[in-house]
């Protein structure tokens, strides 16, 4: 007899919503994360077929050891002296962040991002890449820039959107453009500069150049249409692209579980695709700089693309806009078991006997100096908020290259209205 | 028709000059804009779904991939996020990508892109990076494509700040807009009637349909010409009211107007954004009565912001009110398709109404 309600038998579905670990309050520990052992991961030629490395999507590239000591086959091996420029680098961006973060909490400006804790994601990749390879980042790459030698005072300049901001105050803060360093224009939607980076890559290619495109977004907008679009484009037509995920487990509030994290790796997402894929210690700067390394000489050498996911960790907020222990445990950011960039690099310099600790606090003590220069130079450019720095009709610039009559009409509308209101602030 | 050819070159061969004009439908003009403009700048690349070794699924690409190569004219993924997006970045990289989206119906993709990055590069970059794509895509109804492979779009991108919006009625228009178009420095939609590839369709469905064979503006210089963007063509002179239309249905108004025995000036708009305030407002100010006629859906249409902007310029011209005659609020109907086309039935209705009143 047929039941009156079908598979009865049958327990009823459920929903699974993932939830992460640890939630305020609770302790952290992390003993879940696999941390395989530093210089296990095998290192295959660049030259080598994506289908015979898929095991390097599932493990992690780590270089530097728990004693501070560079082994295995993907030991970049640098010099001591580009070591220290790699450290030199990775400070200047921490201590640029905080002091930038402290200006918007002073309310200088409106908005920061820190990359706090993922230093060497961006900094150890500008190293690893020619300087005039091509950028396209997400909002936490400023280390391209500072490892580019791009004056710190015009990355103020724009955060305060002043007189000196080269992009007219039209931008929110931290949303550079910097094409002279290979630094394409920062978007505020997630991930679309994946398929316009594996565009550079094919006009590049097309074009018989040697030059090669890199791009970055967060695990969490790995769920964007954009970035399978671009892996499959990317894939198709073998860009010489090297394509970032950085995966610092939280995207605002959402852990990376809703980005698929549960299930498997991101840099798995690599294989579905036929593209090479690294999962690699991104609190490492060595393991960057060689899995950077790796995948521009693939790219340079017409092998296609690599998919490289930077196993990190966001140790701040996402912005100057959330407080991250309204949604994570307080403890994490200690708890994570990869360490500091930072603190991990200036051992391995000290365990070789190229880098002590004096000469490192005088390097703090010398880039804060430079940094607070800096930030004394681009307050006299102006902050946001002290008035208006930009003439008041340089808004209608850029809209098209040539204004057409309908914007010509409306600027006037709008210098009408400033004449009229008398305004305090609408000074031209 | 010639008025607007700026820049007329005869291509020559073998010591002979060609013709300096030939007839074309629009598909031919189309393609013939693309193959000038690839052959005098190597930075211009063609790409889409289907469009490489097939030519299109309109042909309007037929011959280029054998004439420029793979690496200049080159088959796409089916993702049009990926295709605007690719095009994006072989912009910023320097070069001039024309994408097709194969109907206009599967543009909202890439609407993130062409919105928020395209429309957006130059603006936000303060000019650093740019988009110089020009986006080609067929639209519009009358070919029983169902309400996937026949709706007019403009109106969702005219609202956008940033990007031009190009829509011809004629062979000769197609190839020196489309021209204009990928040598703009903007990115620009370039949105093509598909039901007047092959002919100057009058809205009579029911009629054997002509070709463009003798219609003027199938008269087409083979060789680099452009029409400039921005600029309205008066297509019929007149006295009695001013009819403001684009793409198909220019050629449905001719028609409807001829029918009804008015003496209405026609005035074709080709670009949306940058739109030709003066031709309008010119007609208008002469007419004193003011029909709108679209294809799209009626609320929120271009013909909203026409009817608004004739209104706020023209206000004490008018003798009527301005009437819009446009598709109906409704997706495209497959079998219906003629009770939703605004042919010459409602145009003259539309017409008997602003004349009376």
């Amino acid at each position: 007899m047929a039941s009156e309600h079908p598979r009865a038998n049958l327990p009823p579905l459920t929903l699974h919503v993932p939830e992460p670990r640890f939630r305020p309050g609770d302790a952290a520990d992390f003993v879940a994360v696999e941390v395989p052992p530093a210089g296990a991961a095998p290192r295959p030629d660049s030259a080598a077929e994506p289908r015979g490395m898929s095991e390097l999507a599932y493990s992690l590239v780590r270089v530097l050891d728990d004693d501070n000591r560079a082994v295995g086959p993907w030991d970049p091996r640098l010099s001591p002296d580009a070591l220290r420029r790699l450290l030199a680098d990775m400070v200047r961006l921490r201590a640029f962040d905080e002091r930038m973060f402290r200006a918007q909490r002073q309310g200088k400006t409106s908005f920061y991002m820190k990359a706090t804790g993922e230093e060497a994601v961006a900094v150890a990749a500008a190293h690893a890449l020619d300087r005039d390879d091509m950028c396209f980042p997400s909002y936490r790459q400023q280390g391209l820039l500072i490892a580019r030698g791009y004056p710190l005072v015009d990355m103020m300049n724009q955060i305060y959107s002043n007189t000196a901001d080269k992009l007219g105050g039209k931008q929110l803060p931290i949303m550079y453009s910097a094409k002279d360093f290979g630094f394409f224009s920062i978007s505020g939607n997630l991930t679309t500069q994946y398929p316009q980076a594996v565009g550079w890559a094919m006009a590049s290619a097309a074009k018989g150049d040697t030059r090669i495109a890199a791009v970055w977004c967060g695990e969490g907008s790995t769920a964007e249409g954009d970035f399978h679009s671009a892996c499959t484009f990317a894939s198709v037509y073998r860009a010489p692209v090297v394509m970032n995920i950085v995966n610092n487990q939280w995207a605002i509030s959402s852990f990376s579980g809703f980005a698929g994290a549960e299930a498997t790796t991101f840099a798995a997402r690599a294989i579905g695709y036929g593209i090479a894929g690294l999962r690699v210690d991104g609190n490492d700067a060595l393991a960057v700089y060689a899995a950077t390394q790796w995948a521009a000489e693939r790219a340079r050498t017409n092998c296609g693309p690599t998919l490289i996911e930077h196993f990190t960790y966001r140790a701040e907020g996402h912005s100057t806009s959330d407080d991250p222990t309204q949604y994570r445990s307080a403890g994490e950011p200690t708890a994570w078991p990869l360490g500091d960039p930072i603190a991990r690099l200036k051992a391995h310099l000290i365990q070789i006997g190229e880098w002590d600790e004096d000469r490192h606090a005088a390097q703090d003590k010398a880039i804060a100096e430079d940094v607070r220069a800096a930030q004394k130079a681009a307050e006299k450019n102006g902050i946001l908020g002290h008035g208006l720095h930009q003439p008041l009709d340089s808004l209608f610039d850029g809209v098209f290259e040539e204004m057409p009559w309908h914007l010509r009409e409306q600027r006037q509308m709008m210098l009408d209205e400033e004449a009229a209101s008398g305004r305090p602030w609408a000074r031209k | 028709m010639g008025a607007q050819v700026s820049d007329i070159v005869t291509e020559t061969g073998n010591g002979t000059e060609a013709p300096a004009t030939t007839r074309m439908n629009m598909i031919q003009a189309i393609n013939s804009a693309m193959d000038v403009v690839m052959a005098r700048d190597p930075d211009v690349i063609v790409m889409g779904e289907d469009v490489g070794y097939f030519g299109g699924v309109f042909r309007a690409t037929a011959g280029l991939q054998s004439k420029y190569g793979k690496t200049r004219v080159f088959d796409t993924p089916i993702t049009e996020i990926g295709i605007i997006g690719v095009a994006i970045g072989m912009g910023a990289y320097g070069l001039r990508p024309v994408p097709e989206i194969q109907f206009a119906d599967y543009i909202y993709p890439a609407l993130d892109q062409l919105v928020s990055e395209a429309a957006r590069l130059r603006y936000r970059s303060a000019g650093e990076f740019t988009a110089p794509i020009t986006v080609r895509s067929p639209y519009g109804g009358g070919i029983f494509g169902g309400q996937t492979h026949s709706q007019s779009p403009e109106g969702i991108f005219t609202h956008v700040s940033g990007i031009k919006t190009v829509i011809p009625a004629t062979p000769y228009d197609a190839k020196g807009l489309l021209i204009a178009a990928i040598e703009d420095n903007d990115p620009v939609l370039f949105l093509e009637p598909k039901r007047i590839y092959n002919g100057p369709f009058n809205g009579h469905w029911d009629k054997p349909a002509e070709n463009w064979s003798k219609h003027p503006g199938g008269e087409v210089p083979t060789g680099h010409y452009t029409v400039p963007l921005g600029q309205a063509k008066v297509v019929r002179a007149g006295e009695a009211l001013t009819v403001l239309c684009y793409g198909t249905m220019v050629h449905v108004c001719e028609r409807a107007v001829a029918e009804a025995g008015v003496d209405a000036e026609i005035v074709d708009l080709r670009t949306l954004i940058p739109l030709d305030i003066d031709a309008i407002e010119a007609s208008v100010k002469k007419t004193g009565r003011c029909m709108i006629v679209h294809e799209a859906t009626r609320t929120g249409g271009f013909g909203a912001e026409l009817s608004a902007l004739v209104q706020e310029r023209c206000f004490y011209h008018l003798e009527a009110p301005i009437e819009r005659v446009t598709g109906f609020d409704t997706p495209y109907p497959h079998s219906l398709e003629w009770a939703y086309f605004p042919g010459p039935v409602r145009i003259a209705q539309a017409l008997k109404k602003i004349m009376k009143d």
